[in-house]
C-alpha cells in the first residue's frame, strides 16, 4: 500500500539525522505557529506565495539558497570534523553515513544553493534593468521557483525518511546503479534533481526570453548592463545543457527502476558513456553560476569605481566566447580514463582557451579601477576578494587542464581545493555582492556595513585558511572522500583545515547577524532615494522597493549606463521634469499554480522515491489538473488605474527630490 | 487586449509580424505578447531538441551493445513504420488545417480537424503500443540489452511526448467549445501547433536513424 | 606519497610539468594581483593626488595588451599540454633495464588484486616490483569505477568493468611506498590503500619464487571469495593456477561482483564484514 515506505526508514538508531531532523522541525512548526497567531498567512499567501512578480520570486529563491546554504555548510563542518579525527580511527560517521554527508554537501551546494542564488538575482535584476515591467512568463517563473524548492524539500527529506545517495554528489554508475545502491538513497537524488531541473529550464527560457524580447525602447543589445548579457549568456547555457542532465538522470532512472542496461556492468551498458553525458552538462552548470557572478562583479566595480565598465564590448565578446567554449571541454573531468593523448591534449587546451576570456574580464575590471574613485563598500570589498581569489583558482584550474599535470592530481583535494576555490571565489562571494548591492533595492533598507565588512574578512580569510591546507594534502597524495585514513603526513593539513572552517562558519555567521540586525535597524539603515550606490543602470531609478509595476512610464534609453546619463540631465535640469504621461497599467494576476504545482510534484517525487505506485498517478493527475485550472481563467492581468500609477509615482518622486536637495544642500 | 479582428496586417499575410520594428533606428521597445510567447516556446522546442539528441547520442553508442540478444534488423518490421510515418505525417496536416481555422475563427473546422488529429494521433501511439508489447513478448524487451533500452528510450520517449500532446490537444479542443477564439487560447494553439510539427521533425529522425539506417545492418 | 617527491622517471616528469606551469602562470599572476590591490588602493576615493578620468573607459592598446597576456600564455602552456600529453601517455611504454614485468591490477569491492600472469603468483594489496625494469599495467574492475594510483611513481588510471586500460610506469628507487584508489567505490573505499615494495632486481626472483610457492591458490573458488564486499587487512599471496583469470574478469565471463544483499531496513549499513579495526 505504502511501496517501500514503513517505519524502518525513519533512522532512528542514528542520532545525528534524527537530532538535526527534530531540530528543523521544531523551528519549522515554531515560524508556522508564530506566522499563524500574527495573522501573517493571508498576507504570505497573496503577496509571497501566489506571486508572479519577478521581485518577490527572486527574493524567494534567494532566501531559499541562505537557507540551504546554512544546511550544505553544516555538512561541510561535519566533513572537515570528520577528517580531523579520523586518523586511526572510525571518527563521529560510520562510512554510509559520511558517504551521504559528503553527497548532500555537494548536491545542496550546486543545486540549492549556487543555482536558485543566482537565479534569484538575475530574476529580481533584469527586467529592472532592461526597463520592463516583469519577466517574459510571469506564472512559469513562479511555477520554476516553486519546483526547485520541491527538489530542496526532498534533499532534505532524506535526511528523515530513508536515506541520501552514498555516490558524491554526481552519482556515478555502476555505483549509482540498483545493483551497488539497492537503498533508496540515490533515488532521492535523482528525482529531486529531475523535479528541480524542470524549474531550473524554465527560469532558463524565461529569462533568454526577456532578454532577447522584452527591452525597454532605446536598448538595443549594445545599450544593456553587462549583467544582462552574462544573463543571457548563462541562462542559453542552461538551455542548451539542463536537458542532458533530464536525459541522463532518466537513463539512470530507468536502469533503476525497469531493469534497462544504459550503464550497468552486465548486457552492454556503457558507463563512460554516462561520464561524458554528465559532464557536457557538468561543465557548462560552472559557467551557469559563474557568468551571472561575473556580471554582478561588473555592476559592482563600475559603480563603486565611479566609472563606466572598461571595454564593455570586449567584456560582450569574452561572454558569448566563454559561453561557447564551455560547450567544449568537458573531457577535462576525465583525462585519467585513457581516451589517449590527442584527445586529452585537445581537450585540455580547449579548457586553456576558456581561461583567455576570463582573463581579459578580470584586466577589463582593473582597468575600471585604474582612474576611478574608488569606494570600498562591502560589495566592493567583495569585489577585489574576488578578483584575487578566482586568479589563483583558475591558476590552479589551468594547472590541472594539463593531463599529465592532471594524471597526479584528479579526484585528489588539490582538485577539491581548486573546484572549491573558483566557486567561492566567483559564485558565494558573487552572490553575497550582489545580495549587499541589491537588498535596499528589494526591501528599501540597506544592510548594516560594519557586520558586512566582517563578514567579508572573516569569510575570506577562512575560505584560505580552510583551502590552502586541502591545496597541500592534495599534493601530499590525499584522494577526495576519505571517510578515514592513516596517513600521517596528512593530518596537520586536516587539523588546520578544520580550524578554517570554523573561521568561515564565523563569517556566515556574521551573514546572518548582518541580516537580523539591519532588520532590526531598518529605519536608520532606510534609503529614501532608490539609488543608495550612486548606480548606472536603470534599476537605480526605480524607489525601493519599485512599485508593482517597476516603471510608471517605461524608460526611453539613449546609451550605455542608461541611468547614468538620466542623472547627468537631470542634475543639469536641476530636476525641472515635465510630469510624464501616466497611462493604466496592466500586470499579470498572481495565481496559485507555481506552488499547487510544486505540490503535487513533491508528492509524486516522494512516491516514485517509494515505489508508491497509486501516490504517483494521483501525483500526475493533480499537476495535469492544476494546468488545465490555470488555463481555464478569465482573468490572467488586473489593471492599474493610471490615476494609481500617478499618485504612486509623485509618492517616490517627492522623496527622492527631498533626498537629493538634502544631500545636494549637504555638500 | 481582446482582439476581434484579424490578427495580421490588412494585406492578409499571417506571416507578418507587426511586432518586429527592430530598425537601424533602434529598439522600439518590448515586442507583443504573441512575438514573446512563440519566442519562448520556440525555446523550449530547442531544448527538448537537445534532451532528444542525447537519446539519439545513447543509441548511437549502445548500438552495437546487443548482449548476444536480438539486433535491429531482426526486430523492425517497416511497414508498422511506414504506416505509423504516415499516420504522424497527415495528423501535422490536419494540425495545420486546424491552425488555419483558428486564424479564420472557424470553429468547426478547428474541432474538425482537431479530432481527426487526435485519431491519426492515437492510431500513431496504437500501432507503437503493439510494435513495444510484440518486442517484449518475443523476448526483446528494454531489460534484455543496452541496445534495447536505447531503442525503448529513444523511441518511446517520442510516443510519451505524442501522448502528453495528445493531452494538450484535447484540452486545446476543449478550450475553444468553451471560451472560443480567445488572444490568450490562440497562443496556446501556435504554441500546441508548434510542439506537434516538433514532433513530427523528431520522428522523422528517428525513423531514419533508427529504421531506416538500423534495418540495414 | 607525495608528488614533489617522484621515484620514478613518469612522476618525475610530471612533476616537471606542474612546477613549470606553476612558475610560468605566477609569472602573469603575481603581477596582476598586485596591481588589483595597488589600483583598488591608489585610486580610492579618499586619494586626492589619485587623477579621476571618469571616461576612460575604452583603449584599442589596452585591450591588444589585455588580450594577448592570456593568449600568450595560454599558447605556450598549450604547447606544454600537447607535448606532455603525447610523451607521458599512460599507454606509451616506459624504458627500463631488464625484461618488462607484466601486472594485471583488478580492482575489487574493496581491495586490489594484483595478478603477475607471466609469474603465475598475484598477491592483494600489495604490489612488489623490480627497480629499473618497465612496469607494464593492464587494468580492470570487477565491479563498480576505481583509479589505480601510486603517487610516488605517477600517472594515475581509472578501472572499469568490461574494460581494460593500460599504464607504463618504473621505479627507479628501492623502498616502501603507498597506493590508493582514487575514486570513491563504496563503504569500504578508505581501506583500498596498498603496498608498493620496490625491491632490487636481484631480489626480485626470489621474491617470485617464494611467492610462487605459498600455500595459498588463487582459482575460481578463492576468487569468489574475493567478489565478496569485504575490506582486506592481511596481505594474501597467491600461487595464480589460471594466468587467463585476468582475462575472464576483463571480458566478465566472470560476473561482476554483486552489491549488496537488500536489505528489509531502508537505511541499514551494507558493508558485509565488520569493520577492520
Amino acid at each position: 500500500m505504502l511501496g517501500k515506505l514503513d517505519w524502518t526508514a525513519i533512522p532512528i538508531d542514528e542520532p545525528v539525522p534524527l537530532i538535526a531532523g527534530g531540530v528543523v522541525l521544531a523551528i519549522v512548526l515554531a515560524v508556522l505557529i508564530w506566522a499563524a497567531v500574527k495573522g501573517y498567512y493571508p498576507y504570505v499567501w497573496r503577496e509571497w506565495i501566489t506571486s508572479v512578480d519577478h521581485k518577490r520570486i527572486g527574493v524567494m529563491y534567494v532566501l531559499l539558497a541562505m537557507v540551504m546554504l546554512l544546511r550544505g555548510g553544516i555538512d561541510a563542518l561535519m566533513m572537515r570534523a570528520q577528517q580531523l579525527v579520523a586518523f586511526h580511527s572510525d571518527g563521529y560517521f560510520p562510512p554510509q553515513h559520511y558517504n551521504q554527508i559528503f553527497s548532500a554537501h555537494g548536491t545542496i551546494m550546486i543545486f540549492f544553493v549556487g543555482m536558485p542564488f543566482v537565479i534569484g538575482l538575475m530574476n529580481f535584476v533584469v527586467p529592472l534593468q532592461l526597463g520592463v515591467r516583469d519577466v517574459a512568463f510571469p506564472t512559469l517563473n513562479s511555477v520554476g521557483f516553486w519546483l526547485t524548492a520541491t527538489g530542496a524539500l526532498l534533499v532534505n527529506v532524506s535526511l528523515v525518511i530513508g536515506e541520501f545517495a552514498r555516490t558524491g554528489w554526481l552519482a556515478f554508475p555502476p555505483l549509482s546503479e540498483l545493483s551497488y545502491s539497492p537503498g533508496v538513497g540515490v533515488d532521492y537524488y535523482t528525482w529531486s534533481l529531475e523535479i528541480s531541473g524542470v524549474g531550473t529550464l524554465v527560469a532558463g527560457i524565461n529569462l533568454v526570453t526577456t532578454v532577447l524580447k522584452l527591452r525597454t525602447r532605446g536598448m538595443t543589445y549594445l545599450r544593456m548592463p553587462m549583467f544582462c548579457w552574462t544573463t543571457l549568456a548563462s541562462n542559453l547555457l542552461i538551455i542548451a545543457a539542463f536537458p542532458i542532465l533530464t536525459a541522463t538522470l532518466a537513463m539512470l532512472i530507468l536502469d533503476r527502476y525497469l531493469g534497462f542496461h544504459f550503464f550497468t556492468n552486465e548486457a552492454g551498458g556503457n558507463v563512460m558513456m554516462f561520464m561524458n553525458l554528465i559532464w557536457a552538462w557538468g561543465h557548462p552548470e560552472v559557467y551557469i553560476l559563474a557568468l551571472p557572478a561575473f556580471g554582478i562583479f561588473s555592476e559592482v566595480v563600475s559603480t563603486f569605481s565611479c566609472k563606466a565598465l572598461f571595454g564593455y564590448r570586449s567584456m560582450v565578446l569574452a561572454t558569448m566566447a566563454i559561453c561557447i567554449i564551455s560547450f567544449m571541454v568537458w573531457l577535462h573531468h576525465f583525462f585519467t580514463m585513457g581516451a589517449g593523448p590527442d584527445v586529452n591534449a585537445i581537450f585540455g587546451i580547449a579548457s586553456m582557451i576558456i581561461a583567455v576570456p576570463t582573463g581579459v574580464k578580470i584586466y577589463n575590471w582593473l582597468f575600471t579601477m585604474y582612474g576611478g574613485r574608488v569606494r570600498f563598500a562591502v560589495p566592493m570589498m567583495w569585489a577585489i576578494g574576488f578578483m584575487v581569489t578566482f586568479i589563483i583558482g583558475g591558476l590552479t584550474g589551468v594547472l590541472v587542464a594539463i593531463p599529465p599535470a592532471d594524471f597526479l592530481l584528479h579526484n585528489s583535494l588539490f582538485l577539491v581545493a581548486h573546484f572549491h576555490n573558483v566557486i567561492i571565489g566567483a559564485v558565494l562571494f558573487g552572490a553575497f555582492a550582489g545580495y549587499t548591492y541589491w537588498f535596499p533595492k528589494a526591501f528599501g533598507f540597506r544592510l548594516h556595513e560594519g557586520l558586512g565588512k566582517l563578514a567579508f574578512w572573516f569569510t575570506l580569510v577562512g575560505f584560505y585558511a580552510t583551502f590552502i591546507p586541502l591545496y597541500s594534502a592534495g599534493v601530499l597524495g590525499m584522494t577526495r572522500r576519505m571517510q578515514h585514513y592513516d596517513v600521517a603526513e596528512w593530518r596537520p593539513w586536516m587539523i588546520a583545515a578544520a580550524i578554517g572552517v570554523v573561521v568561515m562558519t564565523i563569517g556566515v555567521i556574521f551573514q546572518v547577524l548582518q541580516l537580523a540586525v539591519s532588520i532590526r535597524h531598518r529605519e536608520e539603515l532606510r534609503d529614501p532615494t532608490g539609488d543608495p550606490w550612486d548606480g548606472r543602470s536603470l534599476e537605480w531609478s526605480t524607489s525601493s522597493p519599485p512599485p508593482a509595476f517597476n516603471f510608471a512610464v517605461m524608460p526611453n534609453v539613449t546609451g550605455e549606463d542608461a541611468y547614468w546619463a538620466t542623472k547627468a540631465k537631470a542634475r543639469r535640469q536641476n530636476l525641472q521634469v515635465r510630469e510624464p504621461d501616466y497611462r493604466d497599467i496592466e500586470m499579470p494576476r498572481n495565481s496559485p499554480t507555481g506552488f499547487v504545482c510544486a505540490f503535487f510534484a513533491t508528492v509524486m517525487g516522494f512516491a516514485l522515491i517509494w515505489h508508491i505506485w497509486w501516490m504517483v498517478l494521483l501525483g500526475l493527475v493533480g499537476a495535469f489538473a492544476t494546468f488545465v485550472v490555470f488555463a481555464w481563467r478569465d482573468h490572467d492581468e488586473y489593471v492599474i488605474p493610471a490615476a494609481e500609477v500617478a499618485r504612486i509615482d509623485r509618492v517616490n518622486l517627492a522623496e527622492r527630490r527631498a533626498a537629493m536637495n538634502f544631500a545636494e544642500s549637504a555638500t | 487586449m481582446t482582439d476581434t479582428v484579424l490578427p495580421y496586417a490588412a494585406h492578409g499575410d499571417p506571416h507578418d509580424l507587426r511586432g518586429l520594428q527592430e530598425t537601424a533606428l533602434g529598439h522600439e521597445g518590448p515586442a507583443p505578447k504573441r512575438i514573446v510567447t512563440g519566442y519562448g516556446f520556440w525555446i523550449f522546442l530547442l531544448s527538448d531538441i537537445v534532451m532528444f539528441s542525447c537519446f539519439f547520442a545513447s543509441y548511437a553508442v549502445l548500438l552495437r551493445q546487443t548482449a548476444g540478444g536480438p539486433s535491429g534488423s531482426q526486430l523492425f518490421d517497416l511497414r508498422s513504420v511506414a504506416a505509423e510515418t504516415a499516420f504522424l505525417l497527415l495528423s501535422s496536416f490536419t494540425c495545420g488545417l486546424a491552425s488555419i481555422a483558428a486564424d479564420l475563427r472557424n470553429a468547426r473546422w478547428y474541432q474538425a480537424a482537431m479530432a481527426v488529429t487526435c485519431v491519426l494521433g492515437l492510431c500513431f501511439l496504437a500501432l507503437e503500443g503493439r510494435e513495444f508489447s510484440d518486442l517484449v513478448a518475443r523476448g526483446a524487451g528494454p531489460s534484455r540489452s543496452a541496445f534495447l533500452s536505447a531503442f525503448f528510450t529513444l523511441v518511446g520517449c517520442h510516443g510519451l511526448h505524442v501522448s502528453a500532446g495528445i493531452l494538450w490537444l484535447l484540452t486545446m479542443m476543449a478550450q475553444v467549445y468553451a471560451k472560443g477564439f480567445r488572444a490568450d487560447i490562440c497562443r496556446r494553439l501556435l504554441c500546441f501547433a508548434l510542439f506537434w510539427h516538433a514532433l513530427d521533425i523528431i520522428w522523422v529522425g528517428i525513423f531514419s536513424i533508427v529504421y531506416l539506417m538500423g534495418s540495414g545492418t | 606519497m607525495n608528488i614533489f617527491d617522484p621515484q620514478g622517471p613518469v612522476a618525475a616528469a610530471e612533476k616537471t610539468i606542474l612546477i613549470d606551469s606553476i612558475a610560468i602562470m605566477l609569472a602573469i599572476v603575481v603581477p596582476t594581483i598586485v596591481a588589483i590591490l595597488a589600483f583598488a588602493y591608489w585610486f580610492r576615493q579618499s586619494n586626492p593626488r589619485a587623477q579621476y578620468l571618469p571616461d576612460f573607459a575604452y583603449s584599442g592598446r589596452l585591450e591588444l595588451v589585455v588580450w594577448s597576456i592570456p593568449t600568450l600564455t595560454i599558447i605556450l602552456l598549450g604547447g606544454v599540454a600537447w607535448i606532455g600529453s603525447h610523451q607521458l601517455d599512460p599507454a606509451a611504454p616506459v624504458e627500463g633495464t631488464g625484461a618488462p614485468v607484466r601486472i594485471q591490477a583488478v580492482s575489487l569491492d574493496w581491495k586490489w588484486l594484483f595478478i603477475y600472469p607471466d609469474m603465475r603468483i598475484a598477491t592483494v594489496n600489495s604490489l612488489t616490483v623490480p627497480v629499473g625494469a618497465p612496469l607494464r599495467f593492464e587494468l580492470t574492475s570487477a565491479s563498480v569505477m576505481n583509479v589505480f594510483f601510486v603517487p610516488r611513481l605517477g600517472s594515475m588510471i581509472y578501472t572499469m568493468n568490461g574494460m581494460v586500460t593500460r599504464l607504463n610506469l618504473r621505479a627507479d628507487n628501492a623502498g616502501d611506498y603507498q597506493g590508493l584508489s582514487a575514486h570513491f567505490s563504496g563503504d569500504g573505499f578508505p581501506d583500498m590503500m596498498f603496498d608498493v615494495h620496490v625491491i632490487s632486481a636481484l631480489d626480485f626472483p626470489n621474491w617470485v619464487a617464494k611467492t610462487a610457492n605459498s600455500d595459498r591458490v588463487l582459482n575460481a573458488d578463492s576468487y569468489k571469495d574475493l567478489l565478496q564486499q569485504t575490506v582486506e587487512t592481511s596481505k594474501p599471496t597467491y600461487r595464480l593456477d589460471d594466468p587467463r583469470l585476468f582475462e575472464a574478469i576483463a571480458t566478465q565471463r566472470i560476473a561482476p561482483q554483486p552489491g549488496p544483499k537488500l536489505s528489509t531496513n531502508a537505511a541499514q549499513s551494507y558493508m558485509g564484514a565488520p569493520n577492520a579495526r
